[in-house]
């Protein structure tokens, strides 16, 4: 599969300066969602949104009343009087953020071409902190998760909307998302792809395996693992945390959280849910 | 978290300030008399933690009593739980995990107007028997139901 | 500052239901520290009560083994739409926290 991933984008690199196409990836959303909702007939396209509750019924019923009342709600109240708090000289994020309490998650990542590079939400949460003279958070939990939280929270409705501007070093951003999400890698030689793509509904130990399609859309997550391993029973954490646990689950090296190859990944990732209603944050298990 | 210390009910019992605390106020008699029942916490089995709790661990099973617990918990450590108790004149309703090191989770007692219901989420150490007590006018009535508890290596 | 209960009543038909989610760490004595392989002590919520016109309709005990973020629905009779509901905990440190909210 790598080198089927590799040599089709590598392909594409060449023919959409020429024949005026982007790199395709219009075409490879079809094929992803057509994938899932065809393996997953009934499961209605919104529903992927889900995660795994999507095609485990046996774990919806939990997950539905987890959702009654989900602790994340503390989280997002946390963010709420964080993204509202004064910074040292006065100004608050929304002096970054004007929209944000009318929804931008959707937006998110997004390729900044004066900058050339992809930011994502978190990453723009920092940058707004240096912009007002304020240290930089952490990047995959505590108060960066809870900010993201609220943000998340606010944009809920909003449909994905990642837009993959076709100029050669944006397509070059696109394209190290998608070789990263089918190469196999670690010690397991294995992919996400191998996971969530060709595994989705599939048994591995006690998992059942998440579809791909909707992965996104409701991060940040709080997990009632993460919960477990924190003092305060602070569960939340970012997409490029999650990341991490599933790159360590195959024994392979994760990336540093907002490196290039996460938000590239993360690029990527996202773009293939596009269309698909944001529902951030979540819970699961 | 805005949590208020009220350092005084730790204190009360070494210092016995117990009584100047109720007598200003600040406890009112009903908590100072439904104390905590610590050896029903603290009991490891779980006849010995309805023991603990009522002075007797004779319960009738009942099928008024309707539990609803996943048959395989997602994971143990988050385990939604809800009971509804049909029995008329319940008093209070008992939740015990037979496996737990400490099997008494919970008793929720019904006060004025409440109805014979409650949800919650519990902690499971592993496959075990959820078991409710319920005591109504004065008797003790039980059910039980098995939740299976699988661990979760490949999460992440 | 946000509390650390947040609490939800409706009213329906004559019935409240009374849904409540508490922050709250809740350890349960038996956890390890990975890096220093001492266990963390208990902290856990021991005592919930929740008043409506100043009757406790629910009084509860709590152990260890009641979830992180514990969260609480009961459902009780007599009250109306814009009635205060009352809703403390206690635990075993003797912390503690309330809060009122308005029923719907
Ligand atoms: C060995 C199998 C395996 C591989 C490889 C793997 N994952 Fe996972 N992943 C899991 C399991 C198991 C879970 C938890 C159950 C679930 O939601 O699928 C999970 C969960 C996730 C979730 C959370 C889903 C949700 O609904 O919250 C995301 C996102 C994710 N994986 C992305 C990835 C990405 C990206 C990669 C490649 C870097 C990857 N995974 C590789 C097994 C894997």
């Amino acid at each position: 599969m790598k080198k089927v991933a590799v040599i089709v984008s590598a392909l594409c690199m060449l023919i959409a300066p020429l024949a005026g196409i982007a790199a395709n990836p219009d075409q490879d959303l079809k094929n992803f969602r057509k994938h899932f909702t065809e393996k997953f007939s009934s499961v209605p396209l919104q529903d992927f949104t889900n995660g795994v509750y999507s095609v485990d019924k046996a774990s919806r019923e939990q997950w539905e009343a987890f959702e009654d009342f989900p602790p994340y709600e503390i989280f997002v109240d946390k963010g709420n009087v964080l993204f509202n708090k004064a910074f040292k000289n006065g100004k608050t994020y929304a002096s970054c953020f004007p929209k944000a309490k009318k929804g931008i998650k959707q937006n998110y990542p997004f390729f900044d071409k004066k900058r050339g590079e992809v930011v994502t939400l978190e990453l723009a949460i920092n940058e707004c902190r240096k912009k007002n003279g304020e240290k930089p958070l952490k990047y995959k939990k505590g108060k960066m998760a809870h900010l993201s939280a609220y943000i998340a929270y606010k944009s809920r409705g909003h449909k994905g909307n990642v837009k993959i501007t076709s100029t050669p070093e944006s397509m070059a951003w696109y394209d190290r998302g998608k070789k990263h999400f089918y190469a196999k890698r670690g010690q397991l030689n294995m992919s996400c792809a191998d996971c969530h793509y060709y595994n989705a509904g599939n048994k591995i130990r006690a998992d059942i395996l998440s579809p791909a399609l909707g992965h996104t859309s409701h991060f940040p997550v709080y997990r009632n693992k993460w919960s477990l391993a924190s003092a305060s029973g602070d569960g939340m954490g970012t997409l490029h945390r999650r990341y991490g646990g599933c790159n360590k689950q195959v024994r392979a090296k994760p990336f540093k959280a907002q490196s290039k190859e996460y938000r590239s990944l993360e690029y990527f990732h996202t773009f293939m849910s596009n269309g698909l209603t944001m529902n951030g944050p979540g819970i699961r298990k | 978290m805005n949590t208020k210390r009220r350092s005084f009910i730790k204190n009360s019992a070494a210092a016995g300030a117990f009584g100047v605390a109720v007598s200003a106020g600040l406890i009112t008699p009903r908590a100072v008399m439904a104390a905590w029942p610590k050896a029903a916490f603290a009991a490891t089995d779980v006849d010995a933690a309805i023991t603990g709790a009522f002075g007797s661990s004779a319960t009738t099973e009942s099928a008024d009593i309707a539990l609803k617990a996943p048959e395989i918990a997602e994971n143990g450590a988050v385990v939604p739980i809800t009971v509804t108790s049909k029995i008329a004149g319940t008093e209070s309703i008992s939740l015990l995990i037979s496996k737990n090191p400490t099997p008494l989770t919970a008793t929720f007692k019904m006060g004025e107007g409440a109805e014979g219901f409650v949800s919650t989420r519990v902690k499971m150490s592993k496959t075990s028997d959820l078991v409710v007590v319920v005591k109504a006018n004065g008797k003790l009535y039980s059910a039980k139901k098995e939740v299976k508890v699988t661990i979760g290596g490949c999460g992440g | 500052m946000a509390k650390s209960i947040k609490v939800r009543a409706k009213v329906k038909g004559g019935t409240t239901v009374v849904k409540a989610l508490i922050s709250h760490a809740m350890e349960t004595g038996l956890r390890k520290n990975k890096k220093t392989g001492k266990k963390f002590p208990a902290h856990f919520i021991q005592e919930v009560t929740c008043s409506h016109n100043g009757k406790d309709v629910l009084t509860a005990d709590w152990g260890t083994a009641i979830s992180k973020n514990p969260y609480l629905s009961f459902k009780f009779k007599g009250a109306k739409s814009g009635d205060t509901l009352k809703m403390s905990w206690v635990d075993n440190k003797g912390e503690s926290d309330s809060v009122e909210a308005k029923i719907k």
